[in-house]
């Protein structure tokens, strides 16, 4: 059965090799970087195991772990690994495969979602292929390594090159990459610390409860503002809705929840757009494209966020209260 | 309340402003708002492991670096460039609009993996806006290029926030659904996502007015150019 233990795995496997990689171009950072990544992520599972059975030990050492990569991160510089093949080489092959080069890049998304729309039905006697905790995360990961063979075929080079050029696009990312995960863990350590709670609090302290159109937009922009403190509208929008839009829009003011929480969440994704703390959408991609400012992204984003945040408000205050 | 732990935010917002690397912005904004919180130093190491652990399949996306790397080295960004100047209709515009309103309409049945920055961004429509922008200037200075590739990336995240929130069967709605029915009110999924229909199309409009604009600025720098 294909679990998504198996995907860590792969991504372990992956990671040693950059680190490996590295560590051979006398790079000792980033291959420290690599290498410690690597085994958090195969050793995660035995991780959250031995937590759930009661011994914190393996949790504390990954925890020593994650801040020793905080501390190789700003180490890491802007270091580039050279291209393997030059422009002349690849504009020459593009013009040999043509669109047969488009093969194996659409492969990732059809296979996917085959797997998300028909992965429970692969079976044969109770022998399920893929398990079905988190089985869209565990297709994806089947179609890149599907992908990787059939670009293989497509291009006829080795497989093995592909650990190598993907290598090549990991340490143009960096540690940018890696901000998804600690932001999530930084969102629990919010959460447990009690600072969600707190950012509501302010915000219901803080809120003129004397007429609607002003609790309306404490509403919207304190969606916002949560959204860019903790970089997700799905953090901010229980705990706003909970402390504002429920007890005074809904049930003092007559608001129509549904209206409000649609369009409220919506004004939590303006924030998205907005805040380097959204990392998987701001700042990843920026890495990826080889942007000069992680921020670019952001800019880029930052008029449409707010024009929307204006149309947005102006919905909530004609829709909401309408029956 | 325990106020202190709202300190993390703090540290959070000066190491972004003071362009401290961001990786040790976020773990030393963890620690602070968790020793201020009372949490003990072993506790704290436990927790930041334990989370790191639940939450490392985020990093997924290191999956499609070997396949798109191989592409790459074969050419595939090279080919979405020659294959652009071929479509000689398709402005930069129009491909970046195109992208937009494709992205919203596959993530609101439900397609949101279909594209992203690995898997379309870097590998076809950067090249392929490049393409399109080197046809209105062939001179495209670096800063212009860093700024439509930031475009591109943009034009991904606003057609997948404005299309998935209308998705009823998956995300926004269901999170939406499911706290009003923690608090007793029962709504069907449909009726929420109808409401978040307006803001989609308004967002396709608004953005495609920014891409307009981008196009336009291009074209009216490569003009003074040629005229001086």
């Amino acid at each position: 059965m294909l679990r998504v233990e198996h995907v860590h795995l792969l991504l372990a496997l992956f990671m040693a090799y950059a680190g490996w990689r590295n560590l051979r171009e006398r790079e000792a950072w980033r291959g420290a970087f690599w290498l410690i990544l690597a085994a958090l992520f195969g050793t995660g599972g035995a991780v959250l195991d031995a937590a759930h059975a009661g011994h914190p030990l393996p949790a504390q050492l990954a925890g020593l772990a994650v801040i020793a990569v905080a501390l190789i991160a700003p180490k890491l510089g802007h270091r580039r690994p050279a291209e393997q093949t030059t422009p002349a080489q690849r504009t020459a092959s593009a013009a040999c495969l043509g669109h047969r080069l488009f093969l194996p890049a659409l492969l990732i998304p059809l296979v996917t979602v085959g797997v998300a729309l028909g992965g429970a039905k692969l079976q044969w006697h109770g022998w399920q292929l893929f398990d079905p905790v988190q089985m869209t995360l565990t297709g994806l990961a089947l179609a890149c390594v599907l992908a990787l063979f059939a670009a293989a075929a497509v291009t006829r080079e080795a497989p093995s090159l592909g650990l190598l050029e993907g290598r090549r696009l990991l340490d143009t990312m960096g540690w940018a990459v890696l901000l998804p995960v600690l932001l999530a863990a930084l969102g629990q350590v919010f959460t447990r610390s009690g600072v969600g709670d707190a950012i509501a609090q302010l915000t219901t302290d803080a809120l003129p409860t004397g007429s609607a159109m002003a609790c309306l937009l404490a509403y919207g922009l304190g969606m916002v503002l949560f959204t860019v403190i903790m970089g997700n509208a799905f953090a901010a929008f229980p705990v706003m809705t909970a402390g504002i839009g429920l007890p005074l829009l809904v049930q003092h003011y007559g608001a129509n929840p549904a209206t409000l929480g649609a369009l409220g969440m919506l004004c939590g994704y303006c924030g998205t757009l907005l805040t380097p703390m959204a990392a998987n959408f701001n700042l990843v991609p920026a890495a990826l494209l080889e942007l000069r400012s992680p921020y670019g992204v952001i800019r880029a984003q930052v008029v449409t966020a707010l024009v929307l945040l204006a149309v947005n408000l102006a919905l909530m205050a004609l829709l909401v209260f309408r029956h | 309340m325990n106020g202190w732990p709202l300190l993390g935010v703090a540290v959070i917002a000066l190491g972004f402003v003071l362009r401290f690397n961001p990786v040790l912005v976020v773990v030393t904004a963890a620690v602070t708002s968790g020793l201020l919180s009372g949490m003990s130093v072993p506790d704290l190491l436990a927790l930041l492991g334990t989370s790191f652990a639940s939450s490392r399949i985020l990093l997924i996306i290191v999956m499609t670096l070997p396949a798109i790397g191989l592409l790459e080295r074969a050419g595939l960004r090279e080919h979405a460039r020659a294959w652009m100047d071929r479509l000689r209709g398709m402005t930069l515009a129009r491909l970046l609009v195109g992208y937009l309103l494709g992205r919203q309409v596959l993530s609101m049945i439900g397609l949101q993996s279909v594209a992203g920055p690995a898997q379309t961004v870097r590998p076809l429509l950067a090249p392929m806006a490049e393409a399109a922008a080197e046809r209105i200037d062939p001179a495209l200075p670096e800063a212009e290029r860093d700024r439509l590739r930031a475009l591109c990336a943009a034009t991904d995240n606003v057609g997948l926030f404005f299309g998935e929130d209308v998705f009823i069967a998956l995300g926004a709605v269901l999170l939406i659904q499911g706290f009003y029915s923690q608090h007793g009110i029962e709504l069907t999924p449909l009726s929420i996502a109808l409401w978040a229909l307006p803001t989609a199309i308004a967002a396709s409009v608004v953005h495609g007015v920014q891409i307009a604009l981008f196009q336009r600025h291009l074209r009216r720098r490569a003009a003074t150019r040629q005229g001086t």
